[in-house]
Protein backbone atom coordinates (compact mmCIF):
# COMPACT_ATOMS: atom_id res chain seq x y z
CA UNK A 1 0.00 0.00 0.00
CA UNK A 2 1.23 3.61 -1.02
CA UNK A 3 3.02 4.96 2.09
CA UNK A 4 0.32 4.29 4.60
CA UNK A 5 -0.06 1.07 6.64
CA UNK A 6 -3.67 -0.92 7.14
CA UNK A 7 -3.99 0.47 10.54
CA UNK A 8 -3.69 3.97 9.13
CA UNK A 9 -5.94 3.94 6.08
CA UNK A 10 -8.78 2.18 8.28
CA UNK A 11 -8.50 4.66 10.82
CA UNK A 12 -9.01 7.76 8.14
CA UNK A 13 -11.57 5.94 6.56
CA UNK A 14 -13.25 5.13 9.63
CA UNK A 15 -13.02 8.54 10.95
CA UNK A 16 -14.44 10.13 7.56
CA UNK A 17 -18.12 8.27 8.66
CA UNK A 18 -17.82 10.76 11.59
CA UNK A 19 -20.51 13.75 11.58
CA UNK A 20 -19.76 17.24 13.67
CA UNK A 21 -21.49 16.66 16.79
CA UNK A 22 -21.27 13.02 17.06
CA UNK A 23 -20.96 10.89 20.30
CA UNK A 24 -18.76 8.63 19.74
CA UNK A 25 -18.55 5.37 21.54
CA UNK A 26 -15.41 4.30 21.38
CA UNK A 27 -13.24 0.79 21.84
CA UNK A 28 -9.50 0.80 21.85
CA UNK A 29 -6.86 0.53 19.36
CA UNK A 30 -8.15 1.79 16.03
CA UNK A 31 -11.57 2.64 16.66
CA UNK A 32 -10.05 5.61 19.12
CA UNK A 33 -7.57 6.90 16.87
CA UNK A 34 -10.38 6.63 14.29
CA UNK A 35 -12.51 9.06 16.83
CA UNK A 36 -9.37 11.05 17.50
CA UNK A 37 -8.26 11.97 14.11
CA UNK A 38 -11.83 12.65 13.16
CA UNK A 39 -11.93 14.91 15.89
CA UNK A 40 -8.92 16.70 15.24
CA UNK A 41 -9.51 17.50 11.48
CA UNK A 42 -13.47 17.85 10.56
CA UNK A 43 -15.46 16.96 13.48
CA UNK A 44 -13.83 18.94 16.29
CA UNK A 45 -17.63 19.03 18.15
CA UNK A 46 -17.45 15.02 18.19
CA UNK A 47 -17.43 13.60 21.36
CA UNK A 48 -15.73 10.85 22.19
CA UNK A 49 -16.77 8.45 25.62
CA UNK A 50 -16.95 5.09 27.26
CA UNK A 51 -18.23 2.22 28.22
CA UNK A 52 -16.20 2.32 31.74
CA UNK A 53 -17.84 5.63 32.38
CA UNK A 54 -14.98 7.89 31.03
CA UNK A 55 -17.15 11.02 29.57
CA UNK A 56 -14.96 13.47 27.12
CA UNK A 57 -11.63 12.87 28.60
CA UNK A 58 -9.18 15.21 27.42
CA UNK A 59 -7.06 12.23 26.02
CA UNK A 60 -3.81 13.68 26.18
CA UNK A 61 -1.97 10.62 25.75
CA UNK A 62 -3.61 7.34 23.62
CA UNK A 63 -5.48 5.30 26.10
CA UNK A 64 -4.65 1.31 25.65
CA UNK A 65 -7.84 0.34 27.18
CA UNK A 66 -11.30 1.66 28.00
CA UNK A 67 -10.24 1.19 31.53
CA UNK A 68 -7.07 3.21 31.31
CA UNK A 69 -6.27 5.65 33.78
CA UNK A 70 -6.01 7.79 30.53
CA UNK A 71 -9.53 7.94 29.76
CA UNK A 72 -10.21 9.64 33.04
CA UNK A 73 -8.38 12.63 32.75
CA UNK A 74 -9.47 16.32 32.11
CA UNK A 75 -12.95 14.48 31.56
CA UNK A 76 -16.48 16.23 32.05
CA UNK A 77 -17.77 13.59 34.44
CA UNK A 78 -16.07 10.28 35.52
CA UNK A 79 -18.90 7.73 35.93
CA UNK A 80 -19.46 4.34 35.57
CA UNK A 81 -20.71 1.44 33.70
CA UNK A 82 -24.54 2.33 34.53
CA UNK A 83 -24.00 6.13 33.44
CA UNK A 84 -22.29 5.46 30.62
CA UNK A 85 -23.93 2.81 28.50
CA UNK A 86 -27.20 4.22 29.41
CA UNK A 87 -26.25 7.19 27.23
CA UNK A 88 -26.21 4.80 23.98
CA UNK A 89 -29.92 5.04 23.82
CA UNK A 90 -30.74 8.48 24.07
CA UNK A 91 -32.90 9.42 21.56
CA UNK A 92 -31.49 13.53 21.38
CA UNK A 93 -27.57 11.98 20.79
CA UNK A 94 -26.54 10.56 17.64
CA UNK A 95 -24.68 8.06 19.13
CA UNK A 96 -22.29 6.07 17.08
CA UNK A 97 -19.79 2.81 18.34
CA UNK A 98 -16.88 1.34 17.12
CA UNK A 99 -16.06 -2.32 17.38
CA UNK A 100 -14.36 -5.12 16.16
CA UNK A 101 -15.69 -8.80 15.51
CA UNK A 102 -14.21 -12.08 14.91
CA UNK A 103 -16.83 -12.75 12.50
CA UNK A 104 -19.37 -10.94 10.60
CA UNK A 105 -22.22 -12.14 8.37
CA UNK A 106 -23.87 -10.33 5.33
CA UNK A 107 -26.46 -8.67 7.73
CA UNK A 108 -23.51 -6.75 9.92
CA UNK A 109 -24.25 -9.31 12.98
CA UNK A 110 -21.38 -10.42 14.64
CA UNK A 111 -19.39 -12.58 17.05
CA UNK A 112 -16.67 -12.02 19.44
CA UNK A 113 -17.65 -14.88 21.93
CA UNK A 114 -16.96 -18.39 20.01
CA UNK A 115 -16.21 -20.53 17.46
CA UNK A 116 -17.70 -24.30 17.56
CA UNK A 117 -20.42 -24.96 19.92
CA UNK A 118 -20.94 -22.48 22.53
CA UNK A 119 -20.89 -24.99 25.79
CA UNK A 120 -17.17 -26.69 24.44
CA UNK A 121 -15.74 -24.14 21.92
CA UNK A 122 -12.97 -24.54 19.75
CA UNK A 123 -11.88 -21.07 20.26
CA UNK A 124 -12.74 -18.45 22.67
CA UNK A 125 -12.97 -15.12 22.17
CA UNK A 126 -13.50 -12.32 25.33
CA UNK A 127 -17.05 -11.86 24.67
CA UNK A 128 -19.95 -9.06 23.75
CA UNK A 129 -18.63 -6.64 26.43
CA UNK A 130 -20.06 -3.39 25.85
CA UNK A 131 -20.85 -4.04 21.78
CA UNK A 132 -23.97 -5.58 22.52
CA UNK A 133 -25.00 -2.57 24.08
CA UNK A 134 -23.93 -0.33 21.58
CA UNK A 135 -25.29 -2.37 18.68
CA UNK A 136 -28.43 -2.21 20.52
CA UNK A 137 -29.14 1.22 21.48
CA UNK A 138 -26.76 3.49 18.95
CA UNK A 139 -27.76 5.79 16.47
CA UNK A 140 -25.10 3.56 13.89
CA UNK A 141 -21.88 0.88 14.58
CA UNK A 142 -19.00 0.75 12.28
CA UNK A 143 -17.11 -2.02 12.48
CA UNK A 144 -13.54 -3.01 12.03
CA UNK A 145 -12.62 -6.58 10.57
CA UNK A 146 -9.44 -8.02 9.07
CA UNK A 147 -10.87 -8.69 5.01
CA UNK A 148 -10.78 -12.69 5.29
CA UNK A 149 -13.64 -15.23 3.60
CA UNK A 150 -13.67 -16.55 7.63
CA UNK A 151 -14.24 -13.66 9.14
CA UNK A 152 -16.99 -12.58 6.47
CA UNK A 153 -18.92 -15.80 7.10
CA UNK A 154 -22.29 -17.01 6.17
CA UNK A 155 -22.98 -18.16 9.21
CA UNK A 156 -22.01 -16.98 12.48
CA UNK A 157 -21.00 -19.59 15.21
CA UNK A 158 -22.29 -17.25 17.49
CA UNK A 159 -24.53 -13.74 17.31
CA UNK A 160 -23.21 -11.74 20.32
CA UNK A 161 -24.30 -9.02 18.93
CA UNK A 162 -27.33 -7.54 16.53
CA UNK A 163 -26.76 -6.03 13.26
CA UNK A 164 -29.81 -5.94 11.11
CA UNK A 165 -30.65 -9.48 11.89
CA UNK A 166 -32.20 -11.19 8.65
CA UNK A 167 -32.74 -7.89 7.19
CA UNK A 168 -35.27 -5.87 5.91
CA UNK A 169 -37.32 -4.24 8.85
CA UNK A 170 -36.22 -7.78 11.17
CA UNK A 171 -34.37 -4.87 13.87
CA UNK A 172 -37.84 -2.87 14.13
CA UNK A 173 -39.77 -6.31 14.11
CA UNK A 174 -37.48 -7.53 17.67
CA UNK A 175 -38.24 -4.42 18.74
CA UNK A 176 -35.24 -2.59 18.76
CA UNK A 177 -36.00 1.15 18.10
CA UNK A 178 -33.30 2.97 15.84
CA UNK A 179 -29.75 2.06 14.64
CA UNK A 180 -28.12 -0.80 12.96
CA UNK A 181 -24.62 -1.29 11.31
CA UNK A 182 -23.89 2.30 9.38
CA UNK A 183 -20.58 0.74 7.70
CA UNK A 184 -17.86 -2.12 7.98
CA UNK A 185 -14.46 -0.83 7.38
CA UNK A 186 -11.46 -3.45 6.46
CA UNK A 187 -8.08 -3.51 5.52
CA UNK A 188 -9.77 -3.46 1.95
CA UNK A 189 -12.56 -1.57 1.64
CA UNK A 190 -15.86 -0.33 2.99
CA UNK A 191 -18.77 -2.25 2.96
CA UNK A 192 -22.08 -0.60 3.35
CA UNK A 193 -25.83 -1.96 4.02
CA UNK A 194 -28.58 -1.99 1.10
CA UNK A 195 -31.33 0.52 2.59
CA UNK A 196 -34.38 -2.01 1.90
CA UNK A 197 -32.95 -5.34 2.15
CA UNK A 198 -29.87 -4.21 4.66
CA UNK A 199 -27.28 -6.85 2.49
CA UNK A 200 -23.69 -5.92 2.60
CA UNK A 201 -22.38 -4.32 -0.49
CA UNK A 202 -18.74 -3.17 -1.05
CA UNK A 203 -19.01 0.95 -1.20
CA UNK A 204 -15.42 1.63 -1.48
CA UNK A 205 -12.50 0.09 -2.88
CA UNK A 206 -8.76 1.09 -1.33
CA UNK A 207 -5.97 2.44 -3.97
CA UNK A 208 -4.82 -0.59 -5.29
CA UNK A 209 -7.01 -3.02 -4.27
CA UNK A 210 -9.07 -4.88 -6.82
CA UNK A 211 -13.04 -5.52 -5.61
CA UNK A 212 -12.41 -9.03 -7.41
CA UNK A 213 -10.03 -9.62 -4.60
CA UNK A 214 -12.39 -8.46 -2.07
CA UNK A 215 -15.11 -10.68 -3.53
CA UNK A 216 -12.70 -13.49 -3.08
CA UNK A 217 -12.28 -12.68 0.36
CA UNK A 218 -15.68 -12.43 1.63
CA UNK A 219 -17.54 -15.97 2.62
CA UNK A 220 -20.90 -14.87 1.33
CA UNK A 221 -21.57 -13.06 -2.22
CA UNK A 222 -21.69 -9.70 -2.15
CA UNK A 223 -22.53 -6.75 -4.39
CA UNK A 224 -19.68 -4.79 -6.21
CA UNK A 225 -21.58 -3.19 -8.63
CA UNK A 226 -21.82 0.51 -6.77
CA UNK A 227 -18.56 0.45 -5.62
CA UNK A 228 -16.24 3.48 -6.19
CA UNK A 229 -12.83 4.06 -5.16
CA UNK A 230 -11.76 5.09 -2.00
CA UNK A 231 -10.16 8.74 -1.97
CA UNK A 232 -6.78 8.25 -1.01
CA UNK A 233 -5.65 9.71 2.67
CA UNK A 234 -5.12 13.33 2.39
CA UNK A 235 -1.18 14.52 4.13
CA UNK A 236 -3.27 16.29 6.54
CA UNK A 237 -5.03 13.24 7.91
CA UNK A 238 -1.86 10.99 7.91
CA UNK A 239 0.36 13.28 9.43
CA UNK A 240 -2.50 14.79 12.13
CA UNK A 241 -2.35 10.80 12.85
CA UNK A 242 0.64 10.32 12.87
CA UNK A 243 2.00 13.33 14.74
CA UNK A 244 -0.89 14.39 16.76
CA UNK A 245 -2.58 11.15 17.61
CA UNK A 246 -0.72 8.53 18.56
CA UNK A 247 3.12 9.52 17.63
CA UNK A 248 4.37 6.86 20.12
CA UNK A 249 2.66 4.61 17.81
CA UNK A 250 1.23 2.72 20.65
CA UNK A 251 -1.95 1.44 18.33
CA UNK A 252 -0.44 2.33 14.78
CA UNK A 253 2.54 -0.33 15.37
CA UNK A 254 5.11 -0.47 12.64
CA UNK A 255 5.41 2.53 10.11
CA UNK A 256 5.23 1.66 6.40
CA UNK A 257 8.20 0.61 4.76
CA UNK B 1 -2.95 5.38 65.58
CA UNK B 2 -5.58 5.59 68.05
CA UNK B 3 -7.84 5.46 64.86
CA UNK B 4 -6.33 2.42 63.78
CA UNK B 5 -6.89 0.65 66.89
CA UNK B 6 -10.85 2.05 67.10
CA UNK B 7 -11.13 0.05 63.96
CA UNK B 8 -8.97 -3.13 65.06
CA UNK B 9 -12.00 -2.97 67.74
CA UNK B 10 -14.92 -2.98 65.59
CA UNK B 11 -13.21 -5.83 64.10
CA UNK B 12 -13.40 -4.35 60.51
CA UNK B 13 -10.00 -3.64 60.29
CA UNK B 14 -7.83 -7.18 59.43
CA UNK B 15 -5.28 -8.60 57.23
CA UNK B 16 -5.77 -10.30 53.98
CA UNK B 17 -5.32 -13.23 55.08
CA UNK B 18 -8.20 -12.98 57.64
CA UNK B 19 -9.91 -10.66 55.61
CA UNK B 20 -9.80 -13.74 52.72
CA UNK B 21 -10.47 -16.33 55.40
CA UNK B 22 -13.81 -15.15 55.37
CA UNK B 23 -14.70 -16.48 51.81
CA UNK B 24 -15.95 -20.17 51.21
CA UNK B 25 -15.48 -22.43 48.52
CA UNK B 26 -18.06 -22.49 46.47
CA UNK B 27 -18.82 -18.88 47.09
CA UNK B 28 -20.21 -16.18 44.74
CA UNK B 29 -17.75 -13.58 44.46
CA UNK B 30 -17.82 -10.55 42.15
CA UNK B 31 -14.52 -8.20 41.12
CA UNK B 32 -14.34 -4.51 41.07
CA UNK B 33 -12.59 -2.83 38.89
CA UNK B 34 -11.95 -3.21 34.99
CA UNK B 35 -9.66 -5.03 32.66
CA UNK B 36 -6.23 -3.79 33.42
CA UNK B 37 -7.38 -1.06 36.18
CA UNK B 38 -8.32 -1.17 39.96
CA UNK B 39 -8.57 -5.41 40.06
CA UNK B 40 -8.62 -6.51 43.50
CA UNK B 41 -5.30 -8.04 43.09
CA UNK B 42 -4.12 -8.20 46.45
CA UNK B 43 -7.44 -10.17 47.49
CA UNK B 44 -7.00 -12.28 44.42
CA UNK B 45 -3.18 -13.30 45.48
CA UNK B 46 -4.03 -14.13 48.48
CA UNK B 47 -6.97 -16.35 47.66
CA UNK B 48 -5.30 -18.35 45.27
CA UNK B 49 -2.68 -18.68 48.43
CA UNK B 50 -5.25 -20.16 50.21
CA UNK B 51 -6.75 -22.39 47.44
CA UNK B 52 -10.07 -21.32 47.28
CA UNK B 53 -11.99 -23.91 45.32
CA UNK B 54 -15.60 -23.93 43.31
CA UNK B 55 -15.63 -19.95 43.12
CA UNK B 56 -18.60 -19.04 40.96
CA UNK B 57 -17.41 -15.28 39.31
CA UNK B 58 -20.34 -13.20 38.79
CA UNK B 59 -18.46 -10.04 36.66
CA UNK B 60 -18.47 -7.61 33.61
CA UNK B 61 -15.27 -6.91 32.02
CA UNK B 62 -12.73 -9.03 33.98
CA UNK B 63 -9.66 -8.50 33.57
CA UNK B 64 -6.28 -10.01 35.50
CA UNK B 65 -7.64 -10.71 38.55
CA UNK B 66 -10.25 -13.39 36.78
CA UNK B 67 -7.19 -14.54 34.78
CA UNK B 68 -5.20 -15.38 37.77
CA UNK B 69 -8.37 -16.97 39.66
CA UNK B 70 -9.19 -19.19 36.70
CA UNK B 71 -5.63 -19.81 36.04
CA UNK B 72 -4.93 -21.17 39.34
CA UNK B 73 -7.60 -23.54 39.32
CA UNK B 74 -9.83 -21.55 42.13
CA UNK B 75 -13.05 -21.25 39.85
CA UNK B 76 -15.22 -23.46 38.60
CA UNK B 77 -18.14 -21.27 37.54
CA UNK B 78 -18.45 -17.78 35.88
CA UNK B 79 -21.39 -15.59 34.42
CA UNK B 80 -19.35 -12.54 32.25
CA UNK B 81 -19.64 -9.97 29.59
CA UNK B 82 -15.78 -10.27 28.70
CA UNK B 83 -12.86 -11.87 29.82
CA UNK B 84 -9.44 -10.52 28.32
CA UNK B 85 -6.77 -7.64 30.02
CA UNK B 86 -6.58 -5.37 27.29
CA UNK B 87 -4.14 -5.53 24.26
CA UNK B 88 -1.96 -7.52 27.20
CA UNK B 89 -4.20 -10.81 26.38
CA UNK B 90 -7.16 -9.37 24.00
CA UNK B 91 -8.62 -12.74 25.18
CA UNK B 92 -8.06 -13.82 28.56
CA UNK B 93 -5.48 -16.61 28.13
CA UNK B 94 -6.01 -18.99 30.97
CA UNK B 95 -10.12 -17.79 30.41
CA UNK B 96 -9.44 -19.40 26.71
CA UNK B 97 -7.95 -22.56 28.20
CA UNK B 98 -10.54 -23.62 30.76
CA UNK B 99 -13.50 -22.48 28.83
CA UNK B 100 -12.13 -24.68 25.45
CA UNK B 101 -11.11 -27.79 27.67
CA UNK B 102 -14.39 -27.53 29.95
CA UNK B 103 -12.73 -27.00 33.11
CA UNK B 104 -14.86 -24.00 33.30
CA UNK B 105 -18.87 -23.44 32.78
CA UNK B 106 -19.77 -20.00 31.26
CA UNK B 107 -22.99 -18.10 30.64
CA UNK B 108 -22.21 -14.81 28.45
CA UNK B 109 -24.52 -11.60 29.40
CA UNK B 110 -23.50 -8.22 27.51
CA UNK B 111 -22.06 -5.55 30.04
CA UNK B 112 -25.29 -3.37 29.95
CA UNK B 113 -27.01 -6.95 31.38
CA UNK B 114 -24.66 -7.75 33.97
CA UNK B 115 -24.26 -3.46 35.18
CA UNK B 116 -28.43 -4.18 35.50
CA UNK B 117 -28.19 -7.46 37.31
CA UNK B 118 -26.08 -5.76 39.99
CA UNK B 119 -28.27 -2.63 40.17
CA UNK B 120 -31.51 -5.24 40.33
CA UNK B 121 -29.55 -6.84 42.97
CA UNK B 122 -28.54 -3.40 45.05
CA UNK B 123 -31.83 -2.35 45.09
CA UNK B 124 -34.24 -5.84 46.19
CA UNK B 125 -35.70 -6.11 42.56
CA UNK B 126 -37.55 -9.23 41.68
CA UNK B 127 -35.96 -8.75 38.40
CA UNK B 128 -35.06 -5.96 35.34
CA UNK B 129 -36.22 -5.28 31.73
CA UNK B 130 -34.00 -4.15 28.74
CA UNK B 131 -34.17 -4.51 25.41
CA UNK B 132 -30.20 -5.26 24.80
CA UNK B 133 -29.54 -8.55 22.90
CA UNK B 134 -32.80 -8.96 21.82
CA UNK B 135 -32.73 -12.13 18.64
CA UNK B 136 -28.53 -12.82 19.83
CA UNK B 137 -27.58 -15.62 20.71
CA UNK B 138 -26.80 -13.91 24.51
CA UNK B 139 -30.79 -14.90 24.83
CA UNK B 140 -31.09 -17.95 23.04
CA UNK B 141 -27.62 -19.97 24.36
CA UNK B 142 -27.46 -20.98 27.83
CA UNK B 143 -24.00 -22.10 29.29
CA UNK B 144 -24.92 -24.02 32.43
CA UNK B 145 -26.44 -27.40 32.29
CA UNK B 146 -29.95 -28.14 33.06
CA UNK B 147 -29.37 -29.91 35.94
CA UNK B 148 -27.42 -27.20 37.99
CA UNK B 149 -30.57 -24.48 37.72
CA UNK B 150 -32.67 -22.61 40.05
CA UNK B 151 -29.68 -24.26 42.45
CA UNK B 152 -27.24 -22.28 44.91
CA UNK B 153 -26.66 -18.74 43.01
CA UNK B 154 -27.41 -20.22 39.83
CA UNK B 155 -30.74 -18.35 38.40
CA UNK B 156 -33.94 -20.69 37.71
CA UNK B 157 -33.07 -19.09 33.83
CA UNK B 158 -30.95 -17.32 32.19
CA UNK B 159 -32.97 -14.93 30.97
CA UNK B 160 -36.83 -14.72 30.16
CA UNK B 161 -38.24 -12.74 27.22
CA UNK B 162 -41.62 -11.76 27.13
CA UNK B 163 -43.89 -9.14 25.23
CA UNK B 164 -43.34 -5.79 26.13
CA UNK B 165 -46.49 -5.26 28.56
CA UNK B 166 -47.25 -1.25 27.97
CA UNK B 167 -46.62 -1.39 24.71
CA UNK B 168 -47.28 -5.17 22.35
CA UNK B 169 -46.82 -3.20 18.92
CA UNK B 170 -43.02 -2.43 20.37
CA UNK B 171 -41.61 -6.00 20.49
CA UNK B 172 -40.46 -7.76 22.80
CA UNK B 173 -37.93 -7.87 26.32
CA UNK B 174 -35.33 -8.96 28.16
CA UNK B 175 -35.81 -9.66 31.52
CA UNK B 176 -32.81 -10.45 33.66
CA UNK B 177 -31.95 -12.09 37.09
CA UNK B 178 -30.58 -9.89 39.93
CA UNK B 179 -27.46 -10.88 41.26
CA UNK B 180 -26.92 -10.75 44.99
CA UNK B 181 -23.29 -12.40 45.06
CA UNK B 182 -22.21 -13.98 48.51
CA UNK B 183 -18.75 -12.06 48.54
CA UNK B 184 -17.50 -8.37 46.30
CA UNK B 185 -13.81 -7.85 46.52
CA UNK B 186 -12.82 -4.17 45.89
CA UNK B 187 -10.09 -1.99 45.90
CA UNK B 188 -10.52 1.39 47.07
CA UNK B 189 -8.13 4.37 47.35
CA UNK B 190 -9.17 5.76 50.70
CA UNK B 191 -11.39 4.25 53.63
CA UNK B 192 -12.01 6.13 56.33
CA UNK B 193 -11.08 4.72 60.11
CA UNK B 194 -14.92 4.62 60.70
CA UNK B 195 -14.72 2.48 57.16
CA UNK B 196 -16.46 4.73 54.89
CA UNK B 197 -15.18 4.24 51.07
CA UNK B 198 -13.86 6.85 48.44
CA UNK B 199 -13.04 5.21 45.01
CA UNK B 200 -11.58 7.70 42.94
CA UNK B 201 -11.27 8.09 39.19
CA UNK B 202 -13.86 5.87 37.12
CA UNK B 203 -16.39 3.27 39.49
CA UNK B 204 -16.60 0.66 37.03
CA UNK B 205 -19.25 -1.39 38.64
CA UNK B 206 -18.00 -1.20 42.17
CA UNK B 207 -20.58 0.68 43.51
CA UNK B 208 -23.81 -1.22 42.77
CA UNK B 209 -21.36 -4.64 43.00
CA UNK B 210 -20.96 -3.76 46.73
CA UNK B 211 -24.29 -2.89 47.43
CA UNK B 212 -26.17 -6.07 45.85
CA UNK B 213 -23.04 -8.18 47.76
CA UNK B 214 -23.92 -10.17 51.62
CA UNK B 215 -20.02 -9.44 52.29
CA UNK B 216 -17.89 -6.70 51.18
CA UNK B 217 -14.37 -6.85 51.41
CA UNK B 218 -12.38 -3.55 50.74
CA UNK B 219 -8.55 -3.10 50.10
CA UNK B 220 -6.91 0.17 50.09
CA UNK B 221 -3.85 2.49 49.38
CA UNK B 222 -3.81 4.67 53.07
CA UNK B 223 -6.56 4.56 55.65
CA UNK B 224 -7.65 7.92 56.23
CA UNK B 225 -8.59 9.76 59.51
CA UNK B 226 -12.52 10.17 60.55
CA UNK B 227 -12.45 13.94 60.20
CA UNK B 228 -10.67 13.72 56.69
CA UNK B 229 -12.83 11.47 55.15
CA UNK B 230 -15.80 12.84 56.29
CA UNK B 231 -14.72 16.83 55.10
CA UNK B 232 -15.72 16.31 51.72
CA UNK B 233 -18.56 13.39 51.72
CA UNK B 234 -19.36 14.37 48.14
CA UNK B 235 -16.32 12.68 47.16
CA UNK B 236 -16.99 9.28 49.00
CA UNK B 237 -18.49 6.00 47.64
CA UNK B 238 -19.72 3.75 50.11
CA UNK B 239 -21.21 3.82 53.68
CA UNK B 240 -18.95 2.99 56.06
CA UNK B 241 -21.59 0.34 57.71
CA UNK B 242 -21.65 -1.66 53.94
CA UNK B 243 -18.32 -2.79 54.19
CA UNK B 244 -17.58 -6.12 56.20
CA UNK B 245 -13.39 -6.63 55.91
CA UNK B 246 -11.31 -3.46 55.57
CA UNK B 247 -7.47 -4.10 54.63
CA UNK B 248 -5.00 -1.94 54.34
CA UNK B 249 -2.73 -3.03 51.02
CA UNK B 250 -0.43 -0.36 49.12
CA UNK B 251 -0.09 -0.70 45.35
CA UNK B 252 -2.86 -3.36 46.17
CA UNK B 253 -4.31 -3.33 42.57
CA UNK B 254 -1.10 -3.89 40.75
CA UNK B 255 -0.25 -4.96 37.84
CA UNK B 256 -3.53 -3.09 37.02
CA UNK B 257 -3.55 0.96 37.73
CA UNK B 258 -5.50 2.60 40.35
CA UNK B 259 -5.84 5.96 39.36
CA UNK B 260 -4.56 9.06 40.94
CA UNK B 261 -1.76 6.09 42.84
CA UNK B 262 0.00 4.14 39.74
CA UNK B 263 -0.41 3.02 36.45
CA UNK B 264 -0.71 -0.36 34.81
CA UNK B 265 2.30 -2.31 35.20
CA UNK B 266 2.19 -3.17 31.10
CA UNK B 267 5.93 -4.88 31.81
CA UNK B 268 4.88 -7.04 34.19
CA UNK B 269 1.04 -7.82 32.48
CA UNK B 270 3.03 -8.55 29.27
CA UNK B 271 5.42 -11.11 31.27
CA UNK B 272 2.25 -12.33 32.90
CA UNK B 273 0.66 -12.87 29.70
CA UNK B 274 3.44 -14.71 28.24
CA UNK B 275 4.03 -17.10 31.32
CA UNK B 276 -0.07 -17.56 31.00
CA UNK B 277 0.02 -20.08 27.65
CA UNK B 278 1.55 -22.79 28.96
CA UNK B 279 0.42 -24.18 31.93
CA UNK B 280 4.30 -24.74 33.23
CA UNK B 281 5.21 -21.40 32.70
CA UNK B 282 2.13 -20.36 34.78
CA UNK B 283 2.70 -22.82 37.54
CA UNK B 284 6.11 -20.64 37.78
CA UNK B 285 4.40 -17.54 37.44
CA UNK B 286 2.20 -18.76 40.34
CA UNK B 287 5.58 -19.99 42.44
CA UNK B 288 7.46 -16.55 41.02
CA UNK B 289 4.55 -14.27 42.11
CA UNK B 290 1.86 -15.15 44.13
CA UNK B 291 2.35 -18.00 46.69
CA UNK B 292 5.69 -17.22 48.40
CA UNK B 293 4.33 -13.77 49.83
CA UNK B 294 2.74 -13.59 52.97
CA UNK B 295 1.70 -10.00 53.00
CA UNK B 296 1.63 -7.25 49.90
CA UNK B 297 4.39 -5.12 51.38
CA UNK B 298 6.81 -9.05 50.66
CA UNK B 299 5.01 -8.64 47.42
CA UNK B 300 6.03 -4.81 46.81
CA UNK B 301 9.86 -6.03 48.01
CA UNK B 302 9.52 -8.59 44.85
CA UNK B 303 8.05 -6.09 42.44
CA UNK B 304 10.92 -3.57 43.23
CA UNK B 305 11.45 -0.06 44.16
CA UNK B 306 12.46 0.98 40.61
CA UNK B 307 9.10 -0.37 39.14
CA UNK B 308 7.20 0.60 41.70
CA UNK B 309 8.45 4.73 41.07
CA UNK B 310 8.24 4.20 37.02
CA UNK B 311 4.77 3.58 37.73
CA UNK B 312 3.64 5.87 40.55
CA UNK B 313 0.94 8.36 39.26
CA UNK B 314 2.03 12.19 38.92
CA UNK B 315 -0.92 13.96 40.67
CA UNK B 316 -1.27 16.31 37.95
CA UNK B 317 -2.70 13.02 35.76
CA UNK B 318 -3.62 10.40 38.08
CA UNK B 319 -1.13 8.25 35.99
CA UNK B 320 2.46 8.35 34.82
CA UNK B 321 2.84 10.38 31.61
CA UNK B 322 5.23 9.37 29.49
CA UNK B 323 5.52 6.18 30.67
CA UNK B 324 6.67 3.42 28.23
CA UNK B 325 3.70 1.16 27.71
CA UNK B 326 4.65 -0.54 24.71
Amino acid sequence: MGGYTSREIMSISAGRLVKDGDILFAGTGVSLLAATVAKRIHAPGSIVFFETGGIDPSLQEMPLSVADPRVMVGSSINSGLAESLSLLAHPKLRTIGFVGAAQIDRFGNINSTCLGDYCRPKNRFPGAGGACDAFSFAYGMVIFMTHEKRRFVEKLDYMSSPGWLTGGDARKRAGYRRGGPMAVVTNMAVMKFDETTREMYLAEYYPGVDPEKIRENTGFPIDISRAVPFTPPTDEELSTLREKVDPQRLILGAPAE
Amino acid sequence: MEGTAQLKKNGKFMSLREAVSLIRDGDQVTLGGFTTNRNPMALCREMIRQAKKDIYLTVHSHGQGMELLIGAGCVSRVELAYGGVARFAPTGIRFRKAVCSGELQVEDYSNFHMILRFVAGAMGLPFIATTSGLETDIIKKMGFPEEIRGKGQVPRHKLKVMCNPWNEEAGDVVLLPPLNPDVALIHAQYVGEDGTARIQGLTFADLEEAKASKLVIVTCEEIVPTEFIRKDPDQNSLPHFLIDAIVRAPYGAHPTACHNFYDYDSKHLRVSAEMSKKDEDFQKYLDEWVYPFETQEEYLAKVGTEELLRIKANPAFGYAPGLDRR
